[in-house]
């Protein structure tokens, strides 16, 4: 039953590996309705072949893939993998697949090895052959220097690689794989996709790989679309791109106009689908193959130009989105609306008493240094974030991003330098620092047995807001948030998307000044993730504050500056525009933020800084 | 490689793989090793159902040579700590503010009466407010002066006892020690810790890491996982039962009647037990700290209470009696003080063995049944 690895790869190539037809799962939460998981969904996944599986938080991506395992049983439907039924053969199915579920399923307290003989033992792979077949995951992965290393002391990025390797341990005939990208930095994600492509070229296998990420989707030969359980389109990625050519634009802003301002215009209007930031350039999805559509709702003055631009995976995905929705004339979907809320934000009226005399306006940190015994977490980082202003702390992960967040919300003690938030110094001022911050944590930090209403009251009540200000803010929130609909839910079983909204709410509850978010858009679909940045927009706009922390470097482009450290280092501070111009080279004009990145991680770019690096 | 071969290397790759984790994991070497350790000092020497070093006052009224020869045997037990008043009612002041437990008066005429050969009264007043300590304070009261008298007798001496005197016996734990009743049933609470809790607690925790997801998407069976989950830790736990047994033995000394090879049997079957109950909660919740909850409320605390080793059963209200039947600790105590302290009656080991079997045979059963091959059930 087991396939060696010479085995004629011409002869399956094209097979069907697994065919699902007309499957429908539905889920019965307790206290809440039935949820329609999928619906009459059917795909196949061939012989060497990459099948993407894209679509926004609970589209039923996670669900397809535990039904192909067995791990589900479907209302309805089947799911052949090789021929075999996912509900009656289960057993016999999984000595053939390989699945990397969201969670990766390492065993931390034991060692990368240890974590390779354990799956090899689980998966039967005969003791002979497990010595080459290590050594070739470990240096697929390049853990080879870390084989004694216990798992829970890899890196994020290495963990992923162990958990691919542990799948990888016998050569499947399908790999599924869950959002396997998800809180990895843009290095290891690189090096991920490299290894699952050297897989299907040397072995035939087929890949199902459901993900958020449409720039990684784009790579596949073939992408499913999934929205709220139902199939909306499926093709190889050039095919979805052809179908939006012309609907695509870029704009140029002037000279001295930022691209945020244009980007906010253009969001929302209509005719218009999608406005985002890309390398200081606007880019837009339109209705129609419509020009004029876009000059019309930029003012005079700020764009130099509007030209068509080479239509992408992402672009496709927001209109097939955009179409399911008109379509349907869904009201419940929360369609990115252009309303900004804090236009009228109560703080802006306030008389600005501290914050002009602060120095360094709302965040000013010089040499901080955290340490941790012998080693050195952060090292003499120093920057200042002014009023209103967006700054994004960039890095891979274990730069020392989380603990510079920890220190400034003062949760950490600092082990050297200066910092001052609000104009006053954490060490001496915590508890009234902290009353003017809010702090979104990484990982759901909110109750997951209360309901969405319980948690915010519980945070309001924290923040000490009581009675009609706590109903009204919470009012605010369900608003603004659009949580309404979800109002009772239980907090630890909503989608990703609601969770960090959720999130979102609770410190944004007591009105702060300066809003720290960190890692805010992991493992977060594009919907969701531009959702969120139009609201962080709309909270600068109003004169919040936003530090935040991202690995997804096109997330920098909405930053107005960012910090990009790596290994408690200060590696470059500047704008947008000032980063992208350290990658660029004669060969590579036109570099993004992620090239950049990489050149700088890479030691190839020579940092330079322009607020107060060494 | 044979499906056989394909099997018992699964298996050994997962038990090498629980191994690993229980020696790298401080918290089940605590509970398996310390725990006991912990407990069987705390029960042996600082929660003892003995008196000792009572405090009480005694009066004599008469201070003839006999009467001090009777105070000076309360000053010689062990059992007494006794202070000398002039009067009664200092003494009885003493008594009020709780400063002695009892008071042992000998009155005026003692020796007068006692060299007549007539009834010498001692009157004894006991604090009354613990009833058990008051009980124990009469008891032990009543034994030195019976100890007096009968000495007193054997050398010839009138005696102010009458004729018939109330024989106490103690069977099976002659010393009246209460270490010796406790350490048999203290096993039972280190083997339920073990059993229920810790299991319990390393199922759920595969579940809340998603590491169960990934293992049961192999060729991996749900009986392997039961084996693989079962085996280690009953290892585990009979580690824990004889270092309480050996620890039992040498520290406290206390008596071993029964055979091991008997005792081995009921321990294996209540170990089977604990680990089945754990592996059932932790397969239908899923979480932690419920687990974790869930095992302390329907594992450790009725092991505690309604399995006897703290409280004689029998002289429970009778729902509390018919709770305590469905608490495998209630037949393993049982085993245990009978194996400990009077040997192999199998008069009752039959019935304990055939309850913890029949419960271990259920909650295992029960616990396959919940740790399926899919996420829902």
């Amino acid at each position: 039953m087991s396939h060696s690895t010479d085995e004629s790869v011409s002869d399956r190539s094209g097979e069907p590996v697994l065919c699902i037809r007309r499957l429908h799962k539905r889920f019965a939460p307790k206290g809440g309705p039935p949820v329609e998981a999928l619906q009459d969904v059917s795909l196949d996944v061939r012989c060497g072949e990459v099948v993407g599986l894209v679509g926004p938080d609970g589209a039923g991506k996670t669900t397809l893939l535990r039904i192909a395992t067995g791990l589900l049983v479907p209302d309805s439907g089947t799911a052949t993998v090789l021929e075999l039924d996912s509900v009656r053969d289960t057993l016999q199915i999984r000595g053939r697949i390989a699945y990397m579920p969201q969670k990766f399923g390492l065993y931390e307290d034991l060692t990368v090895q240890e974590n390779l003989d354990l799956y090899a033992d689980l998966q039967g792979v005969e003791p002979a052959a497990r010595a080459s077949r290590y050594a070739r995951l470990l240096e697929m992965t390049q853990l080879e220097t870390c084989a004694d290393r216990l798992a829970g002391r890899l890196s994020g990025g290495m963990k992923q690689k162990l958990g691919l390797a542990c799948a990888l341990i016998k050569i499947p005939e399908l790999l599924l794989l869950d959002e396997p990208t998800v809180g990895v930095d843009p290095v290891s994600r690189r090096e991920l996709w490299r290894i699952v492509y050297q897989m299907v070229e040397q072995e035939a296998i087929g890949v199902l790989v459901a993900t958020a990420y449409l720039d990684e989707a784009e790579k596949c030969h073939r992408v499913v679309v999934l929205h709220e359980g139902r199939k909306l389109d499926e093709g190889a990625p050039t095919q979805f791109r052809e179908r939006v050519r012309g609907h695509t634009f870029v704009v140029q802003p002037r000279q001295g106009a930022r691209p945020r301002a244009i980007q906010g215009r253009l969001a929302g209007q209509p005719g218009i689908i999608d406005a985002t930031i890309r390398g200081g350039r606007v880019r837009v999805v339109t209705h129609e193959r419509d020009r004029a559509a876009v000059a019309r709702a930029i003012p005079a003055g700020l764009a130099a130009g509007i030209a068509a631009a080479e239509p992408t995976l992402e672009d496709a995905f927001m209109k097939l989105l955009a179409d399911a929705r008109s379509s349907r004339s869904h009201a419940d979907l929360p369609a990115a609306p252009a309303r900004m809320a804090f236009e009228t934000h109560p703080r802006q009226a306030e008389p600005e008493i501290e914050r002009g005399a602060a120095a360094g306006g709302a965040v000013h940190t010089r040499g901080l240094t955290k340490r941790f015994g012998d080693f050195t977490a952060v090292s003499e980082i120093s920057f200042d974030v002014q009023r209103g202003e967006i700054f994004g702390l960039l890095g891979p992960n274990g730069a020392g991003k989380s603990t510079t967040f920890r220190m400034l919300c003062g949760l950490s003690r600092v082990s050297g330098g200066e910092v001052r938030v609000a104009g006053r110094d954490l060490r001496r001022a915590g508890s009234f620092a902290r009353q003017r911050l809010g702090y979104m944590a990484q990982q759901f930090s909110l109750y997951g047995q209360l309901s969405v209403i319980e948690n915010l009251r519980f945070f309001g009540r924290a923040y000490g807001l009581t009675k009609a200000r706590l109903a009204e803010r919470i009012e605010w929130a369900l608003e603004e948030f659009d949580l309404r609909s979800h109002r009772d839910a239980t907090a630890g079983k909503l989608p990703g998307g609601y969770k960090q909204r959720l999130a979102m709410a609770a410190a944004m509850l007591h009105e702060p000044d300066i809003l720290f978010l960190d890692e805010p858009t992991s493992g977060v679909d594009p919907l969701a993730r531009r959702d969120f940045w139009r609201r962080i927009n709309s909270f600068a706009e109003s004169g919040v504050t936003v530090v935040v922390t991202t690995h997804f470097m096109e997330e920098a482009e909405y930053c107005d500056r960012m910090l990009i450290m790596s290994q408690g280092r200060e590696l470059a501070t500047g704008t947008p525009g000032e980063i992208r111009a350290l990658a660029r080279t004669a060969s590579h004009p036109d570099p993004t933020i992620e090239d950049a990145f990489i050149a700088l991680a890479e030691g190839a770019a020579q940092p330079r800084g322009t607020g107060g690096s060494p | 490689m044979n499906a056989f071969q394909r099997r018992a290397m699964r298996l050994t790759g997962f038990l090498r793989k629980e191994s690993r984790q229980i020696r790298r994991d401080p918290s089940s070497i605590a509970l398996a090793l310390v725990m006991p350790v912990v407990l069987l000092f705390l029960f042996g020497f600082g929660v003892s159902l003995d008196i000792k070093n009572v405090p009480i006052a005694i009066v004599l009224d008469d201070r003839g040579p006999d009467a001090r020869e009777l105070a000076a045997r309360f000053s010689l037990s062990s059992y007494f700590d006794p202070v000398s008043v002039h009067r009664l009612d200092e003494a009885r002041q003493l008594l009020d503010r709780g400063a002695v437990d009892g008071i042992v008066h000998v009155q005026a005429d003692f020796s007068v009466r006692l060299a007549r050969g007539a009834a010498a009264p001692v009157q004894v007043l006991v604090d009354g407010t613990d009833s058990n300590l008051a009980q124990l304070v009469q008891g032990y009261t009543l034994g030195v002066l019976n100890l007096w008298s009968q000495q007193r007798a054997a050398r010839g001496l009138p005696t102010h006892l009458p004729a018939v005197t109330i024989q106490q016996r103690i069977w099976f734990n002659d010393a009246v020690n209460s270490t010796y009743f406790l350490v048999p049933g203290l096993v039972a609470l280190v083997m339920t810790l073990i059993g229920v809790l810790l299991t319990a607690l390393v199922v759920a925790r595969e579940w809340e890491r998603g590491t169960m997801e990934a293992i049961l998407v192999t060729p991996l069976r749900p009986g392997e996982i039961m084996v693989g989950k079962l085996l280690p830790y009953f290892v585990l736990g009979m580690i824990g039962l004889g270092l309480s047994v050996a620890l039992g033995r040498v520290v406290f000394g206390v008596p071993f009647r029964g055979s091991p090879s008997v005792y081995l049997l009921l321990s294996t079957l209540f170990l089977l037990a604990s680990l089945g109950l754990g592996l059932f909660i932790s397969a239908a919740t899923r979480v932690q700290f419920v687990a974790a909850q869930i095992s302390i409320i329907t594992g450790f605390l009725p092991a505690f209470f309604l399995s006897g080793l703290l409280f004689d059963l029998e002289s429970t209200p009778w729902p509390i009696q018919a709770i305590s039947h469905v608490i495998p600790a209630r037949y393993f105590v049982s085993a245990s003080h009978t194996i400990f302290l009077a040997g192999d009656v199998w008069s009752i080991l039959q019935w304990d063995a055939l309850f913890l079997g029949v419960m271990a045979f259920v909650l295992i059963v029960l616990a396959k049944s919940r740790l399926g091959q899919r996420l829902e059930r």
